[in-house]
């Protein structure tokens, strides 16, 4: 069941769409911002308010690699995996992080800290390699910086 | 030399309030668009000779041109700007877009009286929490002072602006696949024709540009054609905003007359090799674009002049390859975004990338056959042009062409010695 703060927030973007479903991926929003993911049944409720079938919503949710569809992590990291990064020192800082944190791409730790995923270019190529934890840009980022950055997220 | 784009940019620092822009100039270009006809100001950006700085390099008073007339056309009709920057390798949007959002706005402001849409979006990367913060409240203080919303400034033109952000997707910068997700759909590209001019967000007629066209509008409004046309130091008019990234002393992203060759960009702003690198190869506008070589220094970076040397301007922002990095592992990795980021719709492109992918990690595994090449050259065959539903699969196979005919030995290599040359195991 959808909160009635969420209801509230997806029916205020409502009133800017030509059609309910336009507002699909702002809905997915509300709830992953509240939920930190968006389950089958946040689906399921999502698709009955926008008037859309839960196998459309879904096409879209799986569609776009930021909308969660398992749970994550209280932060999530994301790396940017391509080429100026790769080619400034991506593959270290990617082994140091899976190392220090235990674990992969798509995985979360134990503790339900972080979440780890690769991350197509951030559009930050003057700052390679780069990473994004949450909603915050850093780099260039070096083996040495990792622990620092890491440790204001708890 | 005059800095149009970028004068108001102030590199560590918050960007200039509504106030502050003001008083630097702003929003002086849509006082004046206010009081002129909408079909002048398109006449004027044709005659201003300013291309599309999205990659194509479409003139875009052509384009404002071939918008539908408001009386033969359904309303609304929609403007929207590209901001899904997620090309690797691009990174010269953002610069305008957190440090100038005003003028971002103000284009957005002007252009859509030009073409007399009532509805505008910004489709923003999600990446970009920065820019959408700044835009939206630069967008608040636009709507406090009526330059936004109903019968802006009295004129009787209104216009509607929201921000669109985006949930990570590369296939949202074609505009069709964008169109699509502003729509709430899973965003795969259109058949086109019809094109979005003519038939775009449900089905009305929609204009989609780049932020860094827009944001010359407002400078073309105040300063007029010629001195736009002059700022340039070649046939292109304008100035563009260059950026370079890789093995270089100072990356980063510069405004700088349109033409500025690639030689100077990498040696003067860029500040040269870093030591102990050497040039190899450039990939000048995102990594949809073929590879140029240390021989093409000298070629001004202009839609032309690069097209001439056999590759594309894209985006200006250039990324560097080194002489100690693995060219097969440097185009792996750029196939393996295109992959990744197909959107799946028509087969070349779902099942051709990922088995270049293939092919390429066999070869830098040392597990490559000598067929392997001849292989690769198939596929860009037939993903190229023609052949595929939009442009993702044709752009993601220029840098692999290029580095098949450039740096063949590299692939041989590998092949023959059964392992990558720089992996010493």
């Amino acid at each position: 069941m959808l909160t009635e703060e969420e209801t509230k927030e997806i029916i205020a973007e409502l009133a800017h769409c030509e059609l309910k479903s336009a507002a699909s991926i702002e809905a997915l929003k509300v709830v992953q911002k509240r939920r930190g993911w968006v389950s089958d049944a946040s689906i399921k409720d999502v698709a009955s308010l926008l008037d859309m079938t839960t196998a459309e919503l879904d096409g879209v949710a799986t569609f776009f690699n930021f909308i969660y569809r398992k749970p994550v992590g209280r932060h999530v990291i994301a790396i940017c995996d391509s080429m100026v990064c790769w080619s400034l020192g991506y593959e270290p800082l990617r082994e140091l992080l899976q190392k220090n944190l235990g674990i992969g791409f798509g995985e979360t730790t134990k503790d339900n800290r972080f979440t780890l995923l690769p991350s197509a270019c951030l559009g930050a190529c003057d700052r390679a390699p780069a990473m994004l934890v949450d909603e915050d840009l850093y780099g260039p980022v070096t083996p040495e910086m990792l622990e620092e950055i890491l440790g204001k997220y708890q | 030399m005059e800095r149009p784009l970028t004068k108001n940019i102030r590199p560590n620092q918050e960007p200039l309030s509504l106030a502050e822009y003001e008083k630097a100039g702003g929003y002086r270009s849509l006082r004046k668009a206010l009081a002129m006809q909408p079909k002048d100001i398109v006449t004027l950006v044709k005659a201003s000779n300013l291309r599309g700085r999205g990659g194509a390099g479409f003139p875009t008073g052509i384009k404002w041109g071939l918008v539908p007339p408001v009386s033969s056309a359904p309303q609304p009709r929609y403007f929207i700007v590209n901001a899904d920057e997620m090309e690797p390798g691009a990174f010269k949007d953002r610069l305008l877009l957190e440090g100038d959002p005003n003028q971002i706005i103000e284009g957005i402001i002007v252009s859509a009286y030009a073409v007399q849409t009532e509805k505008a979006f910004i489709f923003l990367r999600r990446e970009y929490f920065l820019a959408e913060k700044r835009l939206n409240k630069a967008i608040v203080e636009a709507y406090e002072k009526n330059y936004l919303g109903a019968n802006i400034l009295g004129s009787g033109f209104s216009l509607d602006l929201r921000i669109h952000s985006s949930a990570g997707r590369y296939i949202c910068g074609e505009e069709t696949a964008l169109i699509n997700a502003l729509e709430g759909k899973r965003p795969v590209p259109r058949a086109k024709p019809p094109f979005p001019l003519v038939c775009g967000l449900w089905g009305r007629p929609t204009l989609v540009n780049n932020p860094e066209t827009i944001a010359n509008i407002p400078h073309i409004l105040n300063n007029g054609a010629d001195w736009f046309k002059s700022l340039s130091a070649g046939p292109d008019s304008g100035t563009k905003i260059y950026g370079v990234s890789g093995r270089v002393n100072k990356p980063g992203a510069w405004e700088l007359p349109m033409g500025t060759t690639v030689g100077e960009l990498i040696g003067d702003h860029g500040g040269g090799m870093q030591k102990g690198y050497a040039l190899r190869g450039i990939i000048p506008g995102g990594a949809s674009t073929d590879f140029l070589l240390p021989e093409h220094l000298g070629v001004p970076m202009d839609y032309d002049s690069v097209a001439k040397a056999g590759s594309r301007m894209g985006t200006g922002t250039m990324t560097i390859l080194d002489d100690r990095t693995c060219l097969v592992g440097f185009v792996h990795n750029i196939e393996a975004f295109f992959s990744r980021e197909s959107c799946g719709w028509c087969t070349p492109c779902r099942e051709g990338l990922p088995w270049i992918v293939k092919i390429l990690d066999a070869i830098e595994r040392g597990q490559g056959e000598r067929e392997d090449i001849s292989l690769l050259e198939q596929q860009c065959r037939l993903l190229g042009p023609g052949n595929t539903f939009c442009a993702l699969a044709p752009g993601a196979v220029e840098p692999l062409q290029s580095a098949l005919k450039y740096f063949r030995e590299d692939f041989e290599r590998h092949i023959r010695e059964k392992k990558c040359p720089r992996n010493k195991s």
